[in-house]
Formats: C-alpha cells, structure tokens, sequence
C-alpha cells in the first residue's frame, strides 16, 4: 500500500549531491511531492526534506541507496506521525475582495494568518501549518480573488530524541586523527 | 527504520590511521598536469590506458617526463581504454585508471564506465574538460561528462584549480577501492592542468559521509552459525564479492567444515575450485542443473558477497520458497533489494566469515550432498556429453573451450565477451580457485572481451592470459588488434565463430518462431584480419585439428588468434527461461528448425 513518507537526509554542501538523490529517485518512478533545502544545526551539513509517496518497502530500497551517495551523512524516513512538519504559505489577494465583509479577522484569529503587506490594489497574507490547512485557507480566500498562491516544501523536525550531531560526534570521536582531510573539504 | 541507526554506530575506520603520515616533507612547484601524474604515482598507479586529445593535451606532454614510472597503452578507442582498465584492474586487484579528452573523448568512455560500475571493479576514470570560462557555453569538445557519469559511477567531481588535483586524486581513489568498489571519474579542465601550484599528497583515509565497511554485530555472527548448524539442505551462493574480499581460503573452510555445497554466479566463478567435490556449480539462466534445481530445495541459502541478480534468481515469487536466507554483503542497499533477507549481515564477506568459522559445527550432510550428484549425471548425459565429447557433427563451442581449458595452467586469466561463447566458458572451463576469470556480467557489454584481454595481460605477468570471443563481440572492438600489435600483449585470443549473433538466435528460435530478424552475419576472413595487425592466427574447421592449434596458441610466445568455426545454430542449455522458476530449468529444446 502506497503513504507518505518524509525522506529526511543529511549531505556534505556538494555540488550535484541533489542530482545524485534525484535520480535514485526517478529511476525507481518516484514523484517527489515537495523537497526543501537548508542549512541544518550542523555547520556545513545541508539538509533536505522531501515528501514521496510510495510504499513502505520501496522507501527503504530508495533509502538505502540515497544512504549509499558518498557525500550523504544520515537519511531518515518517517512516516507522519512520527515528525513535526509545517509548511509556509502566501497568498496574494485583491484589497476589494478581502475588505468586503469580515473576513481579514477572520483570517487572523481562526487560521493564525499573518498580513504582510496592504495596498489599495492587493494584501499579502501569510500562514504556516499543515498542508490541509493552508489548502483550507486556500479554499476560503477563492471568492475573494487570489492573484498568486506559493507554497513551500515541507519542513520537518523528528520527535526521537538522538539527533544528528549524535550521531557526527561518534563518527568524529572514532576518526579525530583524520580531521585534517575533513577541512580541506568542508 | 532502526537498522539505519544502527549502521551509523557501528562504524569505524577501515584501516589505520597512519596512512596520513604519508606527507611529503619536501614540496615543489608543478603544474595542475604534473601534480595529476605524481599524484597517480602517489597512489602505487604503474599503468594507464588512454587516448589523447585538445583538451587533455597538457597531461599527455607532461607524461613523456614519467614514462620511467607510468606506462602509457594508447588503445584505438577510448571504450577499448575503459574495458581494458577494467581488465587490468581485475587482474591485479588495484584500480585501473583511464584517460580521456572532454567531450567525445569522455562520452566514448560512459559504456566502460557502466560496465565496471554493475560489476563492482574500481576503476579511476581522469577525463580532461575545457578551460574553466568556457564551462557551461557549449563550447568546441564540451559535454557535461559530471551529469553523464552520475548514474553509473561510485563518485565524480570536477576540478578547476590545480590545488585541488591532489586531494581529489586521493579521494576517487580511496572511494574507487574501498567498501563495494566502483568506478569513479574526475573531470580536470584544462587551466587546471596548466596551472601552477605546490605538489603535496596526502592519501584519503577517511571521508565523514562514507562508511565503506560496518562493524560486526556478534549476535549476527551467532545467529548466523545457529542457522548454518541447524539446517538439513544448505546451500552457499559465492559472488563477486568473496573474490573481491579475498574471501577464497575462508569460503572453502566454511564449506569444508559444515559439509555445504557452493553454487556461485557468473563473477563469482573462480571464488571456489570446479575440482571440489562440493562444488554445485553456476547458478541462474544457464547455468547447472543441481544448483538452479536445489536452491528450491534448500532450506537455507547462506548468499555470500552477492546481489540476487534477475539472471540469477529466475522468478522471484517462485525463488528458494523453503529456504531462509542469510545475505552477507557489504553494500547495505543489496540487502532485501531483491530478495528478503531474514538475516542480512552487512560486512565484508572475509570478516564475516572468519568470525563465523570457530563456531560453525563439523556436518557431514551426505545425503544432501548427493542429491546434486544425481541431477549432476543427468545433466551431464543430457548436456555436457554431446556438448563437451561430440563424435560427429559441428565443431561445438564447449569442446574447444574444454580442450583449451584442459592445456591451460591452472593459474590462466580467463577473459570472454558477451553471449553464448561465454555462458560456454563459464560452463566448461574449469576454474580453479587460483583462475582469474574477466567478464561482463551486470552490463553484459559486446565488445568487452578483447580490450579487456589486453589490459589483464598488461596487468598479469607469467600468467597465460587468454580470450573467448564470440564473432559478433569481436568486431565491436576489433580495433583494439591495433593495440595489442602496437605493445607486442602476448594474449591468446579464441574466437568461436558462428556467423550468428548466438544468443539473440537462440532467444528467436525458442520464442520469437524461429524469426531470424537482423542475426545471421557475413564477416570476413578472421585470420587474414590478423595477418594485416602481425598476429600469427589458425583457423580450425575440424576435431582433429582442434587440440594440436589450442596447444600451439597455448605454447607460442607472442599474440594469437585461434578462429574456431563452430555449430552455426547450437544453443546454449540448460535454460531457466524467462519468467520460469529456477527449479523448471530445461536440459533439452527441440530444435524446430
């Protein structure tokens, strides 16, 4: 049976390692359905969230060879209960529709929306959260016009409690004497 | 997912620490292309396979300097130079290395690349690319040779500073032999080679984001001997990866103590000796009838430094159903990829196995034992009687192969190219465990045999090196003759001539209705090709002649070719076919045509 998976990786700040993860991916005919970039607690260790959806034996497979990448550190996958994920979303809508009626306290109070900026022709509104609920605003702002939706990939933190500089520090400990090589590359 | 944490705990360095002291005190002012060549010397490299060309031009001036330490083979093609890197590397157990120019230069290379990457060889790839501006123009011989190579290759980077050439040397090398081994290509561009900076070489020992080999986990170890003592019918399938780890001596031990047969792949041919009494044979699509019959006999299947290929296994819904399976390999991704594994101990297959040993108990297992001995008769009755003893008829393949094998020493390197020529070497020529055998398996590349004839005969002295070809393979790559004529390579090269692409004829005869569709070939004269290269040849219609031409080929000095005219539409049994479970493999087919 095909779910959602949270691919959560660890990678040196290489250049191609995206490809490299990419194309296990594409070769196993896997969509990815968002994937977010960023630095993590670690100097110098990028992380990448992606969202797939597959089944749980095929997301080991793929989990498995993304781990094999020389310049990949640690992958971990979760299932949804097992993260804490948001998504960041922005909406532009028309100043005429969003004004008409009482929908701007709305947007605030029961969605926790944020505005960002007003003019007389637009307002951008702000919102993080689950995907259902930023679909959910979504849905609610159509009558008033949306100009431009964007959201973000997902990001996500782990509810286990060992987390990657753990994991780092062991590694490290056991090879201190090789540090010289580490910093030529990082 | 807890096995992910567990293989980051268990880890530590693969070798000592020391290495690092490996600096040289006294540094000196070089180009990018000297520090590439030293660097290469560095690293133990005696030996390189290549073609020049604009881009890679700074390289090749600079080698006419290091002829004394690093001998040039100029092929005729930069694949003959990937094959034959690949070859050399096989030979000797140390990675091969390959040149090439940027564009053409290193797209010619990608079906070498390819091919060493499915069969685990390591092989360290150097392809020059266009000064560092013109990156990315399209500009004259520019290809995206990083983005190409990515699929099929263990690691790659470019290089744009000649600083960086020493360390990134060092690190495809580190990653080229280390844990599963694997090619790996450095893209160097030509400013980079003309670039002046100071030489210091520091060998790669230890890379954060690569665990080339997990620690032993004990209970493994233990649960793995309790299954091994425990099991009635068990069976070992040897890979690639005990020649690899140079696991030989271990896996004869094993087997010897706990009384199990060993069945082993393609690659894994020579991992344990065709003259031992337990050996079950090659498993898989041609393979031998016991082995392919019993692994669905079996009640535990110990897969030793091995993948579970598709050609290996047949049907996997109908694959080993009242075995267990303990899989020992050191690639993580290969455990349960193919075949589930109740126990999967990821490791280097030498390790595993000598920690396993003291506590294997001493078995007999006849009875077992004797049930490949009976399937063995028949298939020898059936199959290779009329295959190997013909009194009448065509010249067969397994014949000459078994009259050659029979002269051989017992420390011949085999090589073959790819189709039915080779399925009748890995079936008829008895390897010993001290055979080296260089073939194709993963990719299953045509033309792979003769240039990587030439480049194990460069890398293995004293050791008759010798050639199965098939008439198709021969002419993918027939360039390479130049090669082997140019450096004198003492290779025997044997080509069983059919005038058929073999194989694909016996897939259209037993499934396409006898449609010969592209297949039948004209060639030419074979031994007048040689002649025109220097290179004595004999052509052999005949029994009669076929033992005195093997044993002259065996006892000359220099190259030859011994073109055996062969059973134009032979085939190659028994057949697992496609789609059929390994215990349905066929010894007979009734040629309808």
């Amino acid at each position: 049976m095909k779910q959602e998976f949270t691919i959560s990786l660890f990678s040196e700040n290489h250049i191609g390692i995206l490809s490299r993860i990419t194309l296990i991916l594409t070769r196993r005919q896997i969509n990815i359905k968002s994937i977010t970039a960023s630095e993590s607690a670690v100097p110098g260790v990028q992380m990448l969230t992606m969202v797939v959806r597959t089944t749980p034996e095929m997301v080991e497979k793929v989990a498995r060879q993304i781990e094999k990448v020389v310049d990949v550190l640690k992958v971990f996958v979760h299932t949804s209960s097992e993260i804490i994920c948001q998504e960041m979303a922005l909406y532009k809508v028309t100043t005429r529709g969003l004004m008409s009626g009482s929908m701007i306290g709305d947007i605030v109070r029961k969605h926790h929306a944020r505005i960002l900026e007003v003019t007389p022709e637009y307002i951008v509104v702000e919102k993080s959260g689950s995907g259902a609920e930023i679909k959910e605003l979504l849905a609610l702002l159509k009558p008033c016009g949306v100009l431009q939706f964007v959201s973000s990939g997902r990001v996500a933190v782990t509810r286990q409690v060992k987390e990657l500089n753990a994991y780092l520090r062991e590694m490290d400990e056991e090879r201190g004497a090789h540090q010289e090589t580490l910093e030529f590359y990082n | 997912m807890k096995d992910r944490l567990k293989s980051a705990e268990a880890e530590k360095p693969g070798a000592n620490g020391s290495e690092v002291s490996a600096t040289k005190a006294a540094a000196e002012e070089v180009t990018g292309a000297e520090a590439l060549l030293k660097s290469l010397v560095e690293e133990g490299v005696d030996t390189i396979f290549g073609y020049p060309g604009g881009a890679i031009m700074p390289v090749y001036d600079k080698l006419l300097d290091y002829s004394d330490s690093l001998r040039h083979i100029l092929t005729r093609h930069e694949q003959g130079a990937a094959h034959a890197a690949q070859g050399y590397a096989m030979v000797t157990g140390k990675p091969g290395v390959c040149f090439a120019t940027s564009g053409p230069g290193a797209t010619n290379l990608v079906t070498g690349i390819a091919n060493a990457y499915l069969d685990s060889v390591p092989v360290v790839f150097i392809t020059a690319q266009v000064t560092s501006g013109l990156i990315g123009t399209d500009a004259f011989q520019e290809t995206d040779i990083l983005g190409i190579s990515m699929p099929v290759t263990k690691w790659n980077a470019q290089v744009k500073n000649a600083v960086e050439i020493p360390d990134t040397v060092a690190r495809a090398f580190y990653i080229a032999r280390t844990g599963r081994p694997g090619p790996v290509l450095v893209d160097i561009s030509k400013d980079a080679q003309l670039e002046s900076m100071t030489f210091r070489y520091r060998k790669c020992t230890f890379i954060r984001s690569y665990n080339p080999v997990n620690h032993l986990i004990s209970r493994d170890i233990e649960s793995a001997a309790v299954m091994i003592n425990h099991a009635e019918r068990p069976m070992i399938l040897a890979g690639h990866g005990v020649i690899i780890s140079g696991a030989v001596e271990e896996l004869k031990t094993l087997a010897e103590k706990g009384g199990i047969p060993v069945a082993v792949t393609l690659l894994g041919i020579p991992a344990f000796s065709h003259d031992h009494r337990l050996f079950a044979g090659m498993l898989g699509m041609h393979g031998n009838y016991a082995p392919n019959v019993l692994t669905n006999r079996a009640d535990l299947i110990i897969a030793a430094g091995m993948r579970f290929d598709d050609r290996v296994t047949g049907n996997l819904k109908k694959y080993a159903p009242q075995a267990r399976v303990i899989h020992i390999e050191i690639d993580m991704a290969e455990i349960d990829k193919n075949v589930r594994a109740d126990l999967g101990i990821n490791g280097d297959v030498r390790e595993v196995l000598t920690a396993m040993l003291p506590q294997i108990r001493e078995r007999k297992r006849e009875e077992w034992i004797r049930e490949f001995r009976i399937l063995d008769r028949t298939e020898h009755e059936k199959v290779i009687k009329p295959e190997t003893e013909p009194e009448k008829g065509d010249l067969k393949m397994g014949e000459v192969v078994k009259a050659v094998s029979e002269i051989a020493g017992s420390n011949a390197v085999v090589v073959t190219d790819v189709g039915q020529h080779q399925m009748a070497v890995a079936r008829y020529y008895r390897f010993t465990d001290s055979n080296t055998l260089v073939t194709s398996g993963g990719m299953g590349t045509m033309g792979f045999g003769l240039p990587a004839v030439l480049g194990a005969a460069t890398g293995s002295t004293g050791r008759q090196v010798i050639a199965f070809i098939g008439d198709g393979g021969f002419q993918m790559t027939l360039q390479e003759l130049g090669t082997i004529m140019q450096y004198r390579i003492p290779v025997k090269i044997v080509i069983l001539n059919n005038n058929f692409l073999g194989m694909v004829r016996q897939w259209q005869e037993m499934f396409f209705n006898s449609r010969y569709a592209s297949t039948e070939m004209v060639n030419p004269d074979f031994v007048t090709l040689a002649s025109a290269y220097g290179i004595t040849a004999r052509k052999i219609t005949s029994r009669e002649d076929l033992k005195p031409v093997a044993a002259e080929m065996l006892g000359s000095e220099g190259p030859f070719i011994l073109v055996a005219e062969v059973s134009r539409t032979a085939n190659i049994l028994p057949m697992v076919e496609p789609g059929a479970s390994v215990s349905e493999v066929t010894l007979t087919y009734n040629s309808k045509s």
